[in-house]
């Protein structure tokens, strides 16, 4: 009889390293694994096959397990996770991992390792998975012992999803996996003294709603950190903004926790921001951060960077805070709490009167930046932003709850300025590391997630072919993903860069040989459409929404178009280029400037 | 903003585990701080809690961001700025060799015990020093015995701890 055999039924089975790796797991809620398997962790996939508890998707290459994980945790707030073996399948899940570390998503990335004794012999499929993962993740560790197992698989989820979340990785030797591990209770752990005490401070409230109260010109600048800090934050923040009446802007990764259409909402600031969020930021004379991180693109030329306004910044993670703009007043703490301060410090306090500035701000709004003309002649070129306006319109006409991912470029720009967003989480992009193919796996992701609901990838040509072997996932698991690409045969968002500072020599940025994409969908199961025309466009965008299968659509769409407006490095915000017709050099475009990403 | 330039003694509470002292070495790197000198031991072998002295430079906010961005260390238990708290002891250990005969030989360990550098190696053609002291004091030694026949340096970098009943670390923490 075998130690199993004779423990079953006694609750202290003797369990492996990896079955007591998937109790864990469960313990802690994990539904769905993104992960491809390989000789490091065929003791878990073993186990997985033995169980019916936690579902698997088999994606086709790493970095496509780490983008949909990271869209399934963003889309549903729970923690993401993702199995990859040794050497090549933990060293291809980097660029997801750092992706995760930029955008603050929570993650927990198992990966196999060589048994503990070969560990430094330069094994098969070996790598310093722990060293070369450091850098990239919030944490990482590797499992020496089986008794530190299923603690260590604890602390890795406690440490991704607390505090500012990120990803974790937890690196498993095959002989810790294959041999018995106890399934220990969970333990008091170390994080505590991690975890945020207490509310924000009462002072710092305090001085930021005073100045609330006397602000002629006040902005709020919202984050990413409103949509992790959960749904009742983004409510809280609407409250606040409705009470006090203050115009609110977002960054990238903040779109949708303020409603878009709202008139309160000036839009997405920055680089590629309107010229109404661009404008005020620079001319207010009050500036609330609340989970943004004062990133490179939002705040272009960091000396010119909203020069006259009283700051607040109010994040969850101390080393944000003056790390790029210095503030007058520090929040720390889960901004959730922060709005909640916010709002009981301000009560019943009467909205101030800003009409002067609203009226300066719907003079800035007639400017309308993101306006473009479409020319409405059915052999009319399709312009992009006439196709991303389509496409909302007509998803909005289903009445569907819908998830958009984007690749990165024009179009992810575009999909900012014009799909239009009025809850949190429903927004999936690659913001911090700017991820060329992470919006089709991110679709795969959002869509195990939301197996009803509508899943658009906005995608260019060129970043969609990055993880274009997804399709096969997608054709796996019958996913109706819809994958829109904006075709204008560049790598777009580079051919824009080269047409302004680098005298239109257009190197490299051509997109050769580009693949037949309804061939290719219908080569991956799925359903290919094409639009070359305006004429056909709203045909095309409707059949696609109507299939219930995935479908890849080609639009193609005007080649020179470029994403407007836009801020240059090295510019300030009142320096915007509105336009092709506008003089670059006035608006601060220098040779400073070209040095600057 | 201040670009003046500071140098900080910074002293780090950290969990004596794997790779601990990678992620403290590696953050410096990866964000480009500087690390003047760095020292490490294990300081409560219960608690298992190394401590680690980095002399680190920089503007006022770089600096104000190494600490931020150490706490956020997972195994980093305290981060403290010995330089901004108050008053400090920084020592460093050197050990310096010198080869040399005749009166420079006499006139080197004339010259080390004015500095109550203590000889721990002595042959016929030369001396080991050892000397404590602060990293200026060392600098010093080390000059004047550069005409001596001064042939290697060995340095430790600076340790340093506040001076004053006040402590940085007691608290006991759940590991």
């Amino acid at each position: 009889m075998t130690a199993a055999e004779r423990d079953a039924g006694t609750g202290n089975e003797a369990l492996n390293g990896a079955e007591v790796l998937l109790r864990v797991l469960d313990e802690e809620g994990v539904e769905v694994i993104f992960g491809y398997p390989g000789g490091a962790v065929l003791p878990i996939y073993d186990a997985l096959f033995k169980q019916d508890r936690i579902r698997h998707v088999l994606v086709r290459h790493e970095q496509a397990a780490v983008h949909a994980a990271e869209a399934y945790a963003r889309s549903t707030g729970k923690v993401g996770v993702v199995l990859v073996t040794s050497g090549p399948g933990a060293t291809n899940a980097v660029t997801g991992l750092v992706d995760a570390l930029m955008d603050s998503i929570p993650l927990v990335c198992l990966s196999g390792q060589v048994p503990t004794k070969l560990i430094g012999n330069d094994a098969f499929q070996e790598a310093d998975t722990t060293g070369i993962t450091r850098p990239a993740t919030k944490h990482n560790y590797l499992v020496r012992e089986p008794g530190t197992l299923a603690q260590t698989v604890r602390e890795a989820f406690e440490v991704a999803r607390s505090g500012r979340p990120g990803p974790v990785l937890v690196d498993l030797p095959k002989d810790i996996t294959v041999g018995k591990a106890p399934l220990t209770k969970p333990a008091l752990s170390r994080l505590q003294r991690l975890s945020h005490q207490g509310g924000p401070d009462a002072e710092a409230i305090a001085r930021t709603v005073e100045a609330m109260k006397t602000a002629k010109r006040p902005l709020f600048y919202t984050g990413g950190g409103i949509i992790n800090s959960g749904p009742e934050a983004s409510e809280l923040l609407r409250r606040l903004a409705r009470k006090t009446g203050f115009p609110v802007t977002s960054t990238l990764m903040g779109l949708g926790a303020f409603p878009s259409p709202d008139p309160q909402f000036l839009g997405m600031l920055g680089m590629h921001g309107s010229v109404e969020a661009n404008m005020a930021t620079h001319g207010c004379d009050l500036l609330i951060a609340l989970g943004s991180r004062f990133d490179d693109r939002v705040t272009g030329r960091v000396d010119a960077f909203s020069p006259n306004s009283f700051k607040v910044h109010a994040d969850i993670d101390p080393s944000q805070i003056d790390k790029i703009v210095p503030v007058d007043v520090r929040i720390e703490g889960d901004v959730r709490d922060t709005l909640e301060a916010l709002l009981e410090a301000w009560g019943d306090t009467p909205a101030p009167d800003l009409s002067t500035w609203w009226n300066q701000i719907a003079s800035w709004r007639s400017v309308d930046g993101f306006g473009f003309t479409q020319d409405m002649d059915p052999s009319a070129i399709i312009r992009p932003q006439h196709a991303i306006r389509r496409l909302y319109e007509l998803a909005q006409e289903t009445g569907r709850d819908t998830f958009v991912s984007t690749e990165v470029g024009q179009h992810q720009m575009w999909a900012a300025q014009h799909f239009q967003f009025d809850k949190p989480n429903r927004w999936l992009t690659s913001g911090g590391l700017g991820t060329m193919g992470y919006g089709l796996p991110a679709a795969v992701g959002a869509q195990v997630a939301h197996p009803d609901a509508l899943v658009i990838d906005i995608a260019g040509e060129a970043s969609t072919l990055m993880n274009i072997q997804e399709l096969g996932t997608i054709a796996q698991y019958r996913l109706p993903v819809k994958i829109f690409i904006l075709n204008n045969h560049y790598m777009g968002m580079v051919r824009q860069w080269q047409e302004l500072l680098h005298g239109s020599r257009y190197s490299q940025s051509y997109s050769e040989a580009l693949p037949d994409f309804v061939k290719l969908a219908e080569a991956f199961h799925a359903t290919g459409m094409r639009a070359t025309h305006v004429g056909e466009l709203d045909d095309v965008i409707r059949r696609m929404l109507a299939h219930d299968g995935p479908v890849v659509a080609d639009i193609c769409v005007a080649e020179g178009e470029n994403c407007y407006p836009m801020i240059p490095s090295g510019a300030a915000h009142n320096q915007m280029l509105l336009g092709p017709d506008q003089d670059s050099e006035a608006a601060g475009l220098t040779e400073e400037g070209k040095m600057l990403v | 903003m201040t670009e003046t330039i500071q140098h900080s003694v910074i002293s780090v509470l950290i969990e004596d585990e794997s790779g601990a002292l990678a992620r403290v070495v590696g953050l410096f790197s990866g964000r480009g701080y500087n690390i003047e000198s760095l020292t490490v031991a294990l300081v409560d072998a219960e608690q298992k809690l190394s401590r680690i002295t980095v002399l680190t430079s920089g503007t006022p906010m770089v600096i104000r961001q190494i600490k931020a961005q150490l706490k956020r260390l997972i195994p980093v238990h305290d981060v403290c700025d010995l330089t901004e708290e108050g008053p400090y002891v920084g020592r460093e250990l050197a050990l310096v060799k010198v080869v040399s005969s005749g009166d420079r030989r006499t006139e080197a360990l004339r010259i080390a015990d004015s500095f109550r550098a203590r000889p721990v190696d002595t042959t016929a053609m030369s001396f080991v020093f050892e000397l404590t002291g602060s990293p200026e004091k060392i600098d010093a030694f080390i000059e004047l015995m550069r005409p001596l026949g001064l042939a290697e340096v060995s340095r430790t970098g600076i340790a340093a701890i506040g001076r004053g009943p006040s402590v940085f670390h007691l608290k006991k923490e759940p590991v």
